[in-house]
């Protein structure tokens, strides 16, 4: 068992058993993992659903790019890695880049 | 003003106090409930469509332990048919492989085993059962082979409190990817022996040390949570954050209580989900809005800054050692009963090790 790294190049998808979804009572995404919930905050939702097991996290980064124009790349770059990475150290994402 | 009242976020379903185990620090009741008297399976599947309805997002089997209860795989699927995220809180004594294929095909999300400690002589002693070890062994690799999360439980207290390195390394043989070691808390069975439990600050300071160590060298492959006793504490835990705040369980007879020992707290009568539904029990019983938010706090809680943070601690802590659940947990340093924790500290110091197991009183 290694620790898994986040960075531009690698492909993620959730971890199986992490549920993803949408919660009617509250009205907000949440993340359920093992004696854990998450409320994600509107843009870790974005990204989030980039997360497909297809997508790589440099397409993620473009993405979002593309969609707030007035932030530089590099700062959301940094951001979403960092982001990627916490939940990677806390069992939520899987590399699939290897599959 | 009266608090705001959310929905809960998790329930737990004490399925059954039967257990074969009989650990002295049993978090069940003294006054254990018998098989007769335990709730249905089609009641519980009322109870686990009602959480669901009521915003409850997920749901942990507990006991006793859960896997004697025959129906339990298909409570794993009526809960995951509701969206609930399910988990799996078991001895791993009953039952191996023919079982967890079924709970993870029933759509059981996590399991959370308990060992006693690593060393199996001593794990078997502690849990008063001869073998334990072993059958835990060969279900934690019944767990992974089903690709389910596997998370150990270690409770820790001063007579395997040495083995904390031992035991982190055993959950990566096992293949967890999450460690939980939780110092004893002094309730029901634990109380009892508390004598004979509580570690000294320099044995704490230690596995303290060791913990943030491993941590810190096992980022992003072996998560630790790591439970402090609150003995040891200045400022009291936040008792299931906070009284009806996020939190339910359901005893083995349908009893609703905000915590697993709030049944012992006198004066209030738990509703049962026998006589009504979930969503009235959670906003609307006496039981569950007695000591919900503020209000109900006396001094030094009332005035205190902490007093969302922390909630005034646990009710039944400040009952237990302190005789009233109004009052400030005692762990507490500015409650006026902390001298109780301080005297209990210091008798534990001198005390035998001598364990009083868990069993069923006659009658």
């Amino acid at each position: 068992m290694e620790r898994l790294e986040v960075s531009a190049t690698s492909v993620l998808r959730l971890a199986p058993h992490i549920v993803f979804r949408f919660d009617d009572t509250r009205q907000r995404w949440i993340m359920m993992a093992p004696e854990r919930l998450m409320l994600p905050d509107e843009q870790a939702v974005e990204i989030l659903q980039l997360v497909d097991g297809k997508t790589g996290v440099g397409a993620i980064i473009d993405a979002l790019a593309t969609r707030y124009t007035q932030a530089p790349r590099e700062l959301i770059a940094t951001d979403v890695t960092a982001m990627l990475q916490d939940l990677a150290d806390k069992g939520c994402l899987a590399d699939a880049s290897a599959h | 003003m009266p608090p705001r009242i959310d929905p809960p976020l998790a329930l737990l379903a004490e399925l059954t106090h039967r257990c074969p185990l009989s650990c002295p620090y049993c978090s069940n009741p003294v006054d254990l409930e018998r098989r007769a008297g335990e709730l249905t399976e089609a009641e519980w599947r009322r109870v686990l469509a009602e959480a669901a309805a009521l915003g409850v997002l997920q749901v942990h089997f507990s006991g006793g332990e859960p896997m004697a209860r025959p129906e339990l795989s298909a409570l794993i699927g009526a809960a995951n048919d509701h969206g609930l995220y399910s988990n799996l809180i078991t001895s791993g004594t009953l039952g191996g492989e023919r079982e967890i294929n079924a709970f993870a095909a029933a759509g059981l999300k996590h399991v959370q085993l308990s060992f006693q400690d690593f060393v199996p002589a001593n794990n078997d002693r502690i849990a008063g059962l001869a073998g334990a070890h072993d059958k835990k062994t060969r279900f934690a690799a019944a767990v992974r082979a089903a690709g389910l999360p596997l998370t150990l439980n270690m409770v820790v207290h001063r007579q395997n409190l040495g083995g904390v390195p031992q035991m982190i390394d055993m959950a990566l043989a096992l293949g967890a990817r999450r460690i939980e070691i939780a110092h004893v808390q002094y309730y029901a069975w634990a109380l009892a022996n508390r004598d004979a439990l509580l570690p000294s600050r320099r044995q704490l300071d230690e596995a303290t040390r060791i913990v943030d160590a491993a941590r810190a060298r096992l980022k992003g492959i072996l998560a630790i949570d790591y439970v402090v006793p609150d003995y040891h504490g200045v400022r009291p835990k936040s008792c299931m954050n906070g009284w009806g705040r996020q939190f339910l369980n359901i005893t083995p007879s349908g009893k609703a209580v905000p915590c697993h020992a709030a049944e012992g707290l006198p004066g209030i009568a738990f509703p049962s989900v026998r006589n009504g539904t979930l969503a009235d029990i959670w906003y609307r019983s006496d039981a569950f809005n007695r000591f919900r938010g503020t209000d109900w706090m006396a001094e030094p809680c009332r005035s205190c800054d902490r007093r969302e943070i922390d909630w005034g601690g646990c009710r039944c802590q400040a009952f237990l050692l302190a005789g009233d659940a109004g009052r400030a947990d005692p762990v507490c340093a500015l409650s006026p009963d902390h001298f109780v924790v301080e005297t209990a500290l210091q008798q534990a110091e001198s005390a035998p090790d001598t364990l009083v197991y868990r069993h069923y009183s006659r009658g």
